[in-house]
This record gives C-alpha cells, sequence and structure tokens, in this order.
C-alpha cells in the first residue's frame, strides 16, 4: 500500500542489505564537516592570527571558543557537559529544583508540550476526518478550509497565540502545546480522509450486502483499512508537533526550553550552545518516531500484516 | 423545463426562500453589526444563530446534489461556509465585547490591511519573494537531482534513503540562528534556511515517488529493452509524480513558515516575521492579524497554483476521481 503521504519517516535502515553505505555516507558528512571548519572559521581573528601549517591551524579551528562552525566533537562534548556532566537538580532556599544549566530539563519543558500538543492535535484531526467521511455538507465546506488553514503560515500564529492566551491568565506549557495541536492536526486529517476512504466500492457494497450498518462499517472496515494511513500520519505530527513546542518557546523569551535555549545561544553568540540544543532536539525527534514505528509494527502485525 | 416535478430534485421554490430567509436575517445582523452597540441580549444572539442555521441549511441542500445550483457546489459551499465563518467571528467579537488582544473583529484587521499597504507590501516582497520562493525552488530542485543521483546509484541510496528519513523528522527550523549567523540578517540566509527546510522532504518522496511504479509495468519497460533513463522518462516519474507533487505542497507550507520563523532570529526592518515579533511586542495585534491575513493568503495562493498543476500533470491518479 504505497499511501502518498509526507516524509515516509522511520524506515527500517537495514531493510535492504547492510549498514556499510550508511556508514560511509557518514563518515564522508563528517570528514566534510571536519573540512568545513578551517575555511568557516578563518575569518576569525584566533585564525587570521595564527601562523604555522595547515594541521597547527585546523587544530585551532577544532577548539575554538565561539566558532563559526563547531567541529562534531565539541558538540558532543558540549552536549555530554549539559546533560550528564550536570546535576539535573540542584539545591536552593527553596529545596531541591531543577537545574536550568542542564539540558535534559529543557527538553523535558519542550518534550511535554510536544505531547501534550500531539495527543490534542490527533484526537482532534481524527474527529474532523470522521466528521468529514460521514457528512458530505462538512466534506464539501470544511475540507478546503482545512488545506487553507494550513497554507497559512501557522507558526507565524504562534506569538498570538501565546500572547492572547496569556491576557486570560494561561502561560506555560498550553499555549505552547496548542501550537503544536494546531500543527499536528493536518497530516492526521488528512490522513485520515485518505485512510477512511480507502477501501473500495467492491468492499464497500459488501458490507451493503451484509446489511452493515454505518457503525459497523466504520469499525469493521473503514478504520481497520486507516490504520497504515494513520500511523504515517502520525510519525508527521509527532515530529511537527515537536517543532511547534519548539517555535512556541521563541517569540516570547521563554524561561526554559530547547526553543529558549537556541534563542540564548543566538543572541550571545553561544554556537557550541545551539548546535547542542539542535542536535538534542534531534535526538528526541528520532525517539518519538521510533516509539510511533514500534506502535505502528505492533499493531498491524496484531490486524494480521506479514511484515 | 416542461413544468413536471422532478423527483428527488428540489424546486426552485425552495431555494428563492432560502435565499429570501438568509437575506432577511442577514439584513438584521449586518443594521446590529454596524451599529456597533449591539444589544447584547438573546434577540442579538438570537439572530446570531438563525443567520448561521440558515447558511448551514443552504449549504446542506448545495452539498445534497439536488439543487439546481449544484453544479457550482464545490466552490460556492466552502466559500458559504468560510463567509458565514467571518460574519460569526465578527458578530461574537462585538457582541461578546471580546477585547481586541485576544482576537481583533475581521472587520478591523481588513481596515487595518486597507490602512498601512505599503508595509505591507515591503514585507511581502522581502519574505515571500525574496526568501520563500527561491529557497522553496533551490530546495526542491536540489532535493530533486539528489534523489534521482540515488536512484541511478544504488550505493548512495542505501546510504542516504536512511539519513533522508531521519533527518526530515528533525526539527530542522532549528538551523535558522545558525544560518543566519551565516549568511547575514538579510533575505539571503532566509532563503538558506528554506532550502534546507525542503530539501529532505523532497528528496524522501521522489525516491518514494521512484519506487512507486508497479513491478508489472517495470518488467514491461525491461522486456522492450528500455534503458535506465528511457524507462525513468517514460514510467517511473510520471508515477512518480503524486508523490513530488505531495512535497512541493508540503514544502509551499515550509517555505513560508521557514521564512518567517527565521525572521524572529534577526532581519533587517522588514518582512513578515519582522513586523510580526515586533508588533507582538507593543501589543499591536490588528498589525500582526494583517500580517498574518497577507500571509494566509499568499500561502494559499501559492498552494492552490501547486494544486492546479498536480490536477494537470496527474488527472490519471486515483485520488483525482469525484464522487
Amino acid at each position: 500500500m504505497s499511501a502518498a503521504s509526507s516524509a515516509h519517516v522511520g524506515a527500517p535502515a537495514g531493510r535492504d542489505g547492510s549498514a556499510i553505505p550508511v556508514l560511509v555516507i557518514t563518515a564522508l558528512i563528517l570528514a566534510a564537516w571536519y573540512a568545513a571548519c578551517l575555511p568557516m572559521n578563518s575569518n576569525l581573528p584566533q585564525l587570521q592570527n595564527a601562523a604555522g601549517d595547515l594541521m597547527a591551524r585546523y587544530q585551532i579551528a577544532w577548539a575554538l571558543e565561539r566558532p563559526v562552525l563547531p567541529a562534531p566533537h565539541q558538540i558532543v562534548v558540549e552536549l555530554y557537559n549539559a546533560t550528564i556532566g550536570t546535576s539535573l537538580f540542584r539545591q536552593t532556599a527553596d529545596g531541591m529544583v531543577p537545574n536550568p544549566r542542564n539540558l535534559s530539563f529543557h527538553a523535558w519543558v519542550t518534550l511535554s508540550a510536544t505531547l501534550l500538543g500531539f495527543v490534542i492535535g490527533s484526537v482532534l484531526g481524527i474527529a474532523i476526518a470522521v466528521g468529514i467521511v460521514h457528512s458530505r455538507t462538512l466534506s464539501k465546506s470544511l475540507m478546503p478550509w482545512v488545506i487553507v488553514s494550513q497554507t497559512i503560515p501557522i507558526l507565524a500564529i504562534a506569538p498570538i497565540i501565546i500572547v492572547a492566551l496569556g491576557s486570560v491568565g494561561l502561560t506555560g506549557l498550553v499555549p505552547k502545546s496548542i501550537i503544536s495541536a494546531y500543527l499536528c492536526f493536518f497530516p492526521v486529517t488528512i490522513g485520515m480522509v485518505k485512510g477512511l476512504t480507502s477501501p473500495d466500492t467492491m468492499q464497500l457494497d459488501l458490507m451493503r450486502t451484509y446489511n452493515g450498518s454505518a457503525a459497523q462499517t466504520f469499525w469493521k472496515l473503514r478504520w481497520p483499512a486507516a490504520m497504515p494511513f494513520l500511523f504515517a500520519s502520525l510519525k508527521v505530527a509527532i515530529t511537527i508537533s515537536l517543532v511547534g513546542a519548539i517555535v512556541g518557546e521563541l517569540p516570547t523569551g521563554a524561561q526554559a526550553g530547547l526553543g529558549a535555549r537556541l534563542l540564548s545561544g543566538s543572541y550571545f553568540g553561544q554556537t557550541i550552545q545551539i548546535w547542542a540544543a539542535l542536535f538534542y532536539a534531534a535526538v528526541l525527534a528520532a525517539l518519538l518516531v521510533v516509539t510511533i514505528t514500534a506502535a505502528e509494527r505492533a499493531t498491524l502485525r496484531a490486524m494480521g500484516a506479514r511484515p | 423545463m416542461s413544468g413536471a416535478i422532478v423527483p428527488g430534485r428540489q424546486g426552485g421554490w425552495q431555494t428563492f426562500f432560502q435565499l429570501f430567509n438568509i437575506a432577511c436575517v442577514g439584513t438584521l445582523l449586518a443594521m446590529l453589526l454596524l451599529d456597533r452597540s449591539p444589544a447584547q441580549g438573546w434577540l442579538y444572539w438570537a439572530i446570531t444563530g438563525a443567520f448561521w442555521l440558515l447558511a448551514w441549511d443552504i449549504n446542506a441542500s448545495l452539498s445534497s446534489g439536488r439543487s439546481p445550483f449544484a453544479a457550482a457546489a464545490g466552490w460556492l459551499v466552502p466559500l458559504i461556509f468560510g463567509g458565514t465563518l467571518l460574519v460569526l467571528w465578527e458578530a461574537v467579537c462585538i457582541g461578546a465585547a471580546v477585547p481586541t488582544v485576544l482576537l481583533p473583529a475581521p472587520s478591523l484587521i481588513a481596515a487595518k490591511v486597507a490602512a498601512s499597504t505599503p508595509t505591507l507590501w515591503a514585507d511581502f516582497v522581502q519574505t515571500v519573494i525574496r526568501a520563500a520562493i527561491p529557497g522553496w525552488m533551490m530546495g526542491c530542485l536540489a532535493g530533486f537531482l539528489l534523489a534521482l543521483a540515488c536512484d541511478r546509484f544504488d550505493f548512495l541510496r542505501r546510504g542516504l534513503i536512511p539519513i533522508g528519513n531521519f533527518v526530515s523528522a528533525l526539527p530542522m527550523i532549528g538551523i535558522a540562528p545558525i544560518l543566519v549567523m551565516w549568511f547575514g540578517f538579510d533575505w539571503q540566509s532566509k532563503a538558506a534556511v528554506v532550502v534546507v527546510m525542503t530539501f529532505f522532504p523532497m528528496l524522501v518522496n521522489t525516491l518514494a515517488g521512484l519506487a512507486s511504479a508497479g513491478h508489472l509495468e517495470r518488467d514491461l519497460m525491461r522486456s522492450y529493452g528500455a534503458s535506465w533513463f528511457r524507462a525513468l522518462v517514460s514510467l517511473r516519474l510520471p508515477a512518480a509524480m503524486p508523490f513530488i507533487f505531495n512535497a512541493l505542497k508540503i514544502n509551499a507550507t515550509l517555505a513560508m513558515i521557514g521564512a518567517i520563523v527565521a525572521e524572529f532570529f534577526g532581519t533587517p526592518v522588514v518582512g513578515m516575521g519582522f513586523r510580526i515579533s515586533t508588533e507582538v511586542g507593543r501589543m499591536a495585534l490588528d498589525m500582526v492579524w494583517a500580517t498574518i491575513a497577507v500571509a494566509g493568503v499568499a500561502g494559499s495562493a501559492f498552494y492552490g497554483l501547486l494544486v492546479l498543476a498536480e490536477r494537470a500533470v496527474t488527472f490519471w491518479h486515483p485520488s483525482m476521481r469525484t464522487g
């Protein structure tokens, strides 16, 4: 079944053979990265004044304090220092509080908004899809606007949502989750409309021949048929939910979260901090997608699909 | 019409009554709204509710396929739905005296758009024409070409597909502060963000599309002795078109998002993202909404053009069937 869904994320890596091509390409990318460190940073004063041969200059370029392009190992070291190397809690007058120097704390702030938004958005998306599939009027009225709602750059509305909800006293987690939910309902709706309408006329006729009710047709035919589409959509939804949560932290100068780390890093020119936050977000996104993929495999296997 | 009543087809009279009713209620509501000092009693809300119900009724009979205007239902129904939403938005904003900070009425936003057209136009040129569209073109083209290269050289494909899948799941928008540092505050950095954001969806979707041609058709190509290039042009690229257009559409929205959000990280004093972030800081929410209205219209037009192109190119695909 070729669901023409967006990015088919999380396909198993080892399916067509060995991991060697992946390793080779990754090594090439890393090598290019290390090689690029000198030309990218060559305008910095430390390198302009540096004498010596190429190797000596590279060694300076790979160990700069605030480089234009940090070397990969610098990012890994910063990631290590900011997570495992820093205590998760610290002692203050009020007792133990989360330590804002620890990147995992920021990641948790973002992750909680992501997950809440993902749940709200997915439920909303499925509900809209069910409505669209079952009501002709709703389908004709709503479907074009669901699409239009996405051509509006939703992330641009993020500041408004935060300010508007802030004015009624909602701050912190909820506004960010609403941005995430708004972002991720769309792929779920589109995927589920496709999925719920994917049974063909023969199958629907069979249900009619059996005198199946609308509810039976839904639960025994449409819903199972929509499962592959649902999971393809959920994988897209969870990643853009994370994007929504991160961007939700940008416009208001949030104190905590991966987006706040990106913003403060860009204010103070702390490039390594930006990259570390970016890598952490990447790991988070990968873990989320892997989780959904595992749920997909388990569900499809329970439904009798052959792997 | 010979005067005989066609069974199951509603008469002109019913349509007439529907239009007459909504015209009456609409006029009442419009008078209340223009008055701007609405009686916030039950009558106001009853009229608003009646307007909504009547509009829904018209939509229901239009989309049932039995109305004399059923041919136009495809664009009339969403238009009526959207118009009704606008009217309700206006009615609720005025009737419940919603604070402007929370949600300005559409009439206020429209007035702001009319009053500050030159600013909005300059922002539009900076963000959409200079950053989003060139970035979108470059990103899509690069992703497409690399997908073709991957398809030609299997080693590249097996190495890049997992990486592409991984990267397209990443929050690429986070790269914006870095690219702003590299390429400066002007539109170049925004275009670069858009390139990075649009590249991987295109790569992944094109590869999925190229793999989507059926085995039978591919075997046919092989039995004709077709070369890789010939099979690509005659079979696999056309088969990939739904996927490619999918990526183009996804990327159109991503491009707008990328160009706007990148401006949150530093920009010259023009551009939609700059406008939004500064006006939010000044609590001038009507200007923010005006910018978003422009962004919405631009994004929808962008998307709409792509849908038209898609219909022309992939008319054969099952998803294009109606009914």
